[in-house]
């Protein structure tokens, strides 16, 4: 009896722990799109300041954009808006030394919340922007809501100023299109070259070099990514800003070569693995009929381990997404929209990994960096799962 | 007339493949010559037992060394037992089906995501929500999951190739499906099983991104006290030295230095691996 519980017990800890891995995807997908939501719903404006309009104002709520506009000064008129036509008095706390004399203000600002009060009471056209604790407790002047960030405007929005004020700027168009650059163009450098190394190793080298190029290869596969962004930035960033004479070598193009380079070892593993499942029978049917090696690579064993060569693409270009450290650290990491591939560029997890320290743990920039999480964990889940789907196909 | 063609063909195109695959290797290997012969001037015995000076440009990495010991320890810890009890179940016990591939699913998703989502999962759940702080417990479950598809799928490979027979000889005597896997099954497949593990020790050194917001402090000249002290780590000491320190130029030595001292854990991990894979294979040939 006691055997048997036991037993039972053994196999139910071997039957949790296959679970884990489950859970483990499943809280991941709970934790940080509970957390990334939260940059469609926290206010955009600086937290602990408010914005706030006469009284005799008839707008309740601006949008972000707008706010962003008037303090820019593109709109300068109520009316823009929706308003009266009367031109906007922008008001910040900063000026009101212009308008109060120290003894109005008071020596310790005691009468800052009154000065203010009194400045919104008396200007019609005035948006102010203050402090929340300055917020008089017999306030006169209107509160204004200030919308917050739709879907569309953060995937498209051009701007990525998470700390401006006052309101944040969440646009991750220039993240998303430095991403793919970064990560198309170092699949367009590795796959040429991984493959032909591939298919050397594979079909025409002599086995002692490939028994020999193996292990090397293996190691490189499992050298740190720091170590890789490291080697970027002292020997592939300068050669950069050389070979196209810019004023800086962290650019698109280091990101792409240094990623290449990484995703070279894995590309060649995978492909080769492939290339050597080719039955052997088949490359013997095609000599035998008289073709040459060449032409029996071409024909016969790059069309036959195509599926597998693919996956090998695909998996590169995943891993290529969500590389992190070495791409920090030669991209230069300039949130503007990139143009060319000389230029510096930032993607969304150097994005997370440089700016998630500097945040407030709940905080609009912080719900943002989760929400670029979620991004990047569809991304690769989405090729993941492809890659899974044409594996089953092609096994079946 | 047309054989040469095809000849020259042929040719042309083998020494395209030669240059190309040499251009490959040979920029492989520049990185391995790059990290070691800048790198071996900086190491010596005081390098690897020191505590950093003089912002961090002079001294040795000892407390960064101490902490990556100190995260393989914890992380292999927590997902070497559960990803080996994960892979029996999932080979030994669950037959083809819908949950057997739903499971092998979730652990090849779990193996795709990026190391810097493992990061922020890993600041969330266990920095932030069970409140661990920025912690030696804290970085290696994160490390620990981030491993963990790996030791599945490298024990699953180890028990996949354990011969049927062996399963089935020991079910005709008599004995029952828990006492093969413990008796048979599991002594047959360890040294692939440990091969995997120590292949994952080099895998869990090197991350920076997972540990960045979990663990990694930027200077601490003391040892860590208890699991909840945050530790330097070498990948990111690395890090560090190569792009944010106070006198980038000067710590150059030390970066090549920390740089030469990762890749030799790759190297070391990587060549004891396959030591004790050749060194069991060969014994059960004869």
């Amino acid at each position: 009896m006691v055997k048997k519980v036991l037993n039972f017990l053994q196999v139910g800890v071997l039957a949790t722990s296959s679970y884990v891995t489950s859970i483990v995807v499943l809280l991941i997908i709970i934790f940080l799109f509970n957390e990334g939501a939260g940059v469609f719903t926290k206010s955009l404006l600086e937290e602990g300041f408010v914005i706030a309009v006469n009284k005799s104002n008839k707008l309740n709520a601006i949008s972000p954009k707008d706010i962003k506009n008037i303090f820019d000064q593109k709109i300068t008129n109520w009316k823009q808006i929706g308003g009266d036509d009367n031109a906007i008095t922008l008001f910040s706390i900063d000026e009101l030394p212009n308008f109060y004399t120290e003894e109005e203000i008071g020596s310790d600002f005691e009468y800052m919340d009154t000065c203010i009060n009194n400045y919104i009471a008396n200007h019609p056209n005035v948006l102010a922007y203050f402090p929340e604790r300055n917020v008089a407790k017999n306030f006169q002047g209107k509160m204004i809501k200030v919308g917050t960030l739709g879907v569309f405007e953060f995937v498209k929005g051009k701007e990525w100023l998470p700390t401006a004020r006052p309101v944040a700027q969440l646009g991750i168009l220039p993240l998303l299109l430095g991403t793919l650059m970064v990560s198309l163009g170092a699949i367009l450098l590795a796959l040429p070259f991984g493959l032909v190394t591939a298919i050397y190793m594979a079909e025409i080298a002599h086995p002692v070099a490939r028994k020999v190029l193996r292990p090397i290869i293996e190691l490189l596969a499992g050298i740190p990514s720091v170590v890789y962004g490291f080697f970027g930035l002292i020997i592939v960033v300068p050669i950069v800003q050389k070979v196209f004479s810019l004023d800086v070598g962290e650019t698109a193009l280091a990101g792409s070569i240094v990623l290449a380079i990484m995703a070279l070892p894995t590309i060649i593993s995978i492909a080769e693995d492939a290339i050597r499942n080719v039955p052997n029978n088949m490359r013997e049917a095609s000599l035998a009929l008289g073709a040459t090696q060449w032409q029996t690579i071409r024909s016969v064993v790059i069309p036959y381990s195509k599926s597998g060569i693919m996956t090998g693409a695909i998996l590169g270009i995943g891993r290529a997404i969500g590389e992190t450290m070495a791409v920090l650290m030669v991209t230069g990491n300039a949130s503007n929209m990139p143009t060319t591939f000389l230029q510096p560029v930032r993607t969304i997890p150097a994005t997370i990994a440089a700016e998630l320290g500097e945040t407030a743990n709940g905080g609009l920039h912080y719900s943002a960096l989760f929400a670029l999480g979620c991004i990047l964990f569809l991304a690769t889940m989405a090729l993941n799962l492809y890659v899974q789907l044409a594996l089953k196909k092609r096994n079946r | 007339m047309m054989i040469g063609n095809k000849k020259l063909t042929q040719s042309i195109f083998f020494w395209l493949f030669r240059i190309m695959s040499t251009v490959v290797v040979l920029v492989l290997l520049t990185i391995l010559y790059f990290v070691f012969s800048r790198g071996i001037s900086t190491i010596s015995w005081d390098f690897l037992t020191k505590a950093p000076e003089d912002g961090m440009v002079k001294g040795g990495i000892f407390p960064a060394i101490i902490g990556t010991l100190y995260l393989i320890g914890g992380s292999l810890l927590f997902a070497f037992p559960i990803g080996v009890f994960s892979a029996i179940y999932m080979h030994e016990y669950i037959k083809k089906g819908k949950i057997k591939s739903f499971l092998q699913l979730m652990t090849n998703n779990l193996a795709g995501v990026p190391s810097i989502v493992f990061g922020l999962f890993g600041m969330a759940l266990f920095v932030n929500k069970l409140k661990f702080g920025d912690s030696i417990i804290a970085g290696s479950l994160t490390l620990g999951l981030l491993v963990l598809p790996v030791i599945i799928r490298t024990t699953e490979e180890a028990l996949k190739a354990v011969d049927d027979n062996y399963r089935m000889a020991s079910y005709a005597m008599g004995a029952s499906k828990l006492y093969t896997i413990k008796k048979i099954i599991l002594p047959i497949a360890l040294p692939d099983i440990i091969t995997g593990l120590i292949l994952s020790i080099g895998r869990v050194s090197g991350e920076t991104a997972p540990i960045l917001f979990t663990v990694a402090a930027y200077f601490l000249p003391k040892l860590p006290h208890s699991i909840y002290d945050q530790v330097m780590a070498l990948p990111y000491h690395l890090y560090v030295l190569a792009t944010s320190g106070t006198n980038i130029e000067e710590a150059r030595p030390v970066a090549f230095g920390t740089a030469l001292v990762l890749v030799m854990i790759v190297l070391v991990t990587n060549l004891i691996a396959n030591g004790v894979r050749a060194y069991y294979h060969s014994k059960y040939k004869k």
